[in-house]
């Protein structure tokens, strides 16, 4: 099934708008659309008239055209009959943002859907879902504009079953300024699911990295999930939830003991190329590091810190997760010695993780940084900012990005997240190099690189 | 599907699993090289069988009504001559549903889990684990969705904590990696051709050594 017209239509038709309750979601819709989107939109109620000057139409037969895009937050009960006067229409795809399905007991519902869905070849998202967010097309989520933020555009596209965690996510990914590119809710996923999004996603241009809220998969649609995971070549980030089982099955054969759920979705997520985040933070390190860095990086790294201390914390973490410190031939800690400058020459420490000190200025940083990168045997830096340093300035990020334009290896920032520290962390952002504000978070964005190769 | 699995396979529906000189068999068909072996129904047959299998041996209950055979002691290792199989087979016989006695050759080499299960998400799914404590203690496992190519299976053993165990760790004896990537493989295949069939696999132990791996005992549970 064809999900362009759902998630990049030129018109919309949203129906249920409410003549009582302004906070109905198909209010919050229709005015999110009609104000603040690309797209034609119109507001469909039987009982017709105006609604803040808009004319809002009796059917879908009254629009000028036919919208590319249908909106539907309405009874469940008038859900079948409304998809089939869409199809009738000539209308290319639906959002079933109602709830009152099979997760209410009402499986004919959801039988009647699917089967037209299917007699028509034709896209529905959810039901019971908070829909599509596309800039600048379409936004569905009807949470009022004034309560969530806007994402900047970006590369990343993230696709949840839950509604309330698709907001969470994305909540996340402002915080650590990650752009976004689309972000769906399927709620029920009774047409189009993980693997029809992640095959769009797959093909859209505008998305370099698919990011997966997921609960669990339907009967056999896992394996068709790896399989599309296989043929991608954009990372594909995975955050899954349920994975405690849910009581004991009398089990017969000690595989079927020792294979959980879980464990079996875990290894064959790593066996077909996902990357499985262990935590939301992680999820959101992983999405961030790979929007900026797609098939860049690697396993073999060097820490540039300024704090012995966050040198020996950082470099734990990344034993534990597998990235390799390599260790700098003398030679080279000769040469970079002679780079420095004379106030840290003597008082740096040369082996991985590189304590430069708390004497050192912006230009040290760079140096070291730019020496590091230029070597064969490094795959990236991890540098380790703090701003306290008397020598570091809020110019530190673009005296890095001066470097990284020339050397196109990534350098993953660990800057503390506080409002006084803003300008040295725009510093490195507007210039496109990502900044963490934990030591862990760091860490994470280089593991994401090596584990995506 | 080969004329003769499908004959294993209904013969083996209603008691829900196979019987393990058949689900030997099978195994058989697919290139899965299992201990060689012979089932006895009666005692004239158990030594003359005991003569082409030679002793020392293991003697096993045959029964639908059996599938955790060790459970009610009905696993019986080197057998060393008649006496004791005419022995054996008589203790054997007196277990419920009792359907004759499993002669097996004895084999030699480091234990190794292959398991499959079907999973609802993926379909038929490959498991590899070192036998042993490896296994029961650490769930040190490797599962694979079916089938995989020797690569993949190669790969699959590497991602095992205790891989170093078949490398011949400490005078270990060390597998022959050929020949065991090449079974997981030909067992992946089965299992995906399989997997309206079956529900799940056990083949344990498969004994590996330097030259070659033997699957030792083999339970297979039908949907």
């Amino acid at each position: 099934m064809k999900l362009n017209k759902i998630l990049e239509p030129q018109s919309i038709a949203v129906y249920g708008l409410s003549k009582s309750n302004p906070f109905h979601p198909a209010n919050v819709i229709f005015a999110k659309n009609h104000l603040r989107t690309d797209s034609r939109t119109y507001a469909i109620n039987p009982k017709g008239g105006k609604h803040y000057g808009q004319k809002v139409y009796k059917s879908i037969y009254e629009l000028p055209e036919v919208p590319d895009l249908a909106v539907l937050a309405i009874r469940a009960d008038f859900i079948p009959e409304t998809i089939k006067s869409c199809i009738d229409a000539g209308v290319k795809g639906a959002i079933i943002v109602s709830g009152g399905f099979a997760e209410a007991g009402r499986d004919d519902l959801r039988q009647q859907v699917r089967d037209l869905c299917q007699e028509y070849n034709f896209p529905v998202i959810g039901p019971n879902c908070l829909g599509v967010y596309s800039p600048p097309n379409v936004n569905t989520i009807f949470l009022p504009l004034e309560r969530i933020m806007v994402p900047k555009p970006g590369c990343v596209s993230i696709v949840s079953q839950s509604g309330g965690i698709l907001v969470e996510i994305i909540l996340n990914l402002i915080q650590e300024s990650v752009g976004i590119s689309s972000a769906v809710s399927i709620g029920n996923k009774d047409v189009i699911d993980e693997v029809d999004l992640l095959e769009y996603f797959h093909n859209d241009e505008k998305t370099e990295v698919i990011g997966l809220y997921i609960e669990g998969f339907k009967a056999g649609r896992g394996r068709d999930f790896a399989e599309a995971v296989k043929k991608t070549d954009k990372p594909v980030v995975i955050f899954k939830a349920g994975k405690t089982p849910g009581g004991t099955r009398a089990v017969s054969s000690h595989t079927a003991a020792l294979a959980g759920d879980y464990l079996v979705f875990s290894e064959v997520m790593k066996q077909c190329g996902a990357i499985e985040a262990n935590s939301p933070a992680e999820f959101v390190s992983f999405c961030k590091a790979l929007g900026r860095y797609p098939g860049k990086g690697g396993k073999n790294t060097v820490i540039v810190s300024v704090s012995g201390g966050h040198g020996a914390i950082s470099s734990d973490i990344c034993s534990a997760r597998g990235l390799d410190l390599v260790e700098i031939p003398e030679a080279d800690k000769k040469e970079l010695a002679g780079k420095l400058s004379e106030n840290v020459r003597n008082i740096v420490s040369y082996n991985n993780p590189i304590d430069l000190t708390g004497s050192v200025s912006d230009n040290d940083i760079a140096v070291a940084t730019q020496y590091f990168l230029e070597r064969d045997y490094v795959d990236q830096v991890i540098l380790l900012c703090l701003p306290y340093v008397p020598g570091a300035t809020p110019d530190i990020g673009a005296h890095i990005s001066l470097v990284t334009r020339e050397i196109d290896k990534p350098v993953l920032t660990y800057i503390p997240n506080m409002p006084k520290y803003q300008m040295y962390i725009e510093g490195f952002e507007t210039n496109g190099l990502p900044v963490s504000h934990s030591v862990e978070g760091v860490v994470y964005m280089a593991e994401a690189l090596m584990r995506a190769k | 599907m080969d004329k003769r699995v499908s004959e294993i396979i209904a013969q083996s529906k209603s008691a829900g699993w196979v019987l393990e000189p058949l689900a030997k068999e099978l195994l058989n068909i697919y290139g899965l090289t299992t201990s060689r072996f012979f089932w006895a129904k009666t005692k004239d047959e158990a030594i003359s069988g005991a003569k082409e299998i030679g002793y020392p041996l293991v003697a096993k209950i045959v029964s639908p009504e059996v599938v955790h055979k060790s459970d009610v002691g009905g696993v019986v290792v080197g057998v060393k001559d008649d006496e004791e199989l005419l022995e054996v087979f008589e203790k054997l016989s007196k277990l419920p549903a009792f359907d004759g006695v499993l002669l097996d050759a004895m084999a030699k080499g480091s234990e190794v889990i292959i398991g499959s299960k079907h999973d609802p998400q993926f379909g038929a799914t490959v498991l590899i684990g070192i036998g042993g404590t490896s296994v029961e203690i650490y769930k040190d496992v490797a599962i694979r969705m079916a089938p995989i190519s020797c690569e993949e299976a190669l790969e699959a053993l590497n991602s095992l904590r205790g891989h170093k165990l078949l490398e011949g760790y400490r005078g270990a004896e060390c597998v022959n990696f050929d020949h065991l990537t090449d079974m997981i493989a030909r067992f992946s295949q089965m299992v995906y051709e399989l997997s309206d069939e079956i529900e799940s696999i056990d083949l344990n132990p498969v004994l590996c050594n330097c030259e070659t791996s033997t699957i030792a005992d083999a339970r297979i549970i039908l949907k």
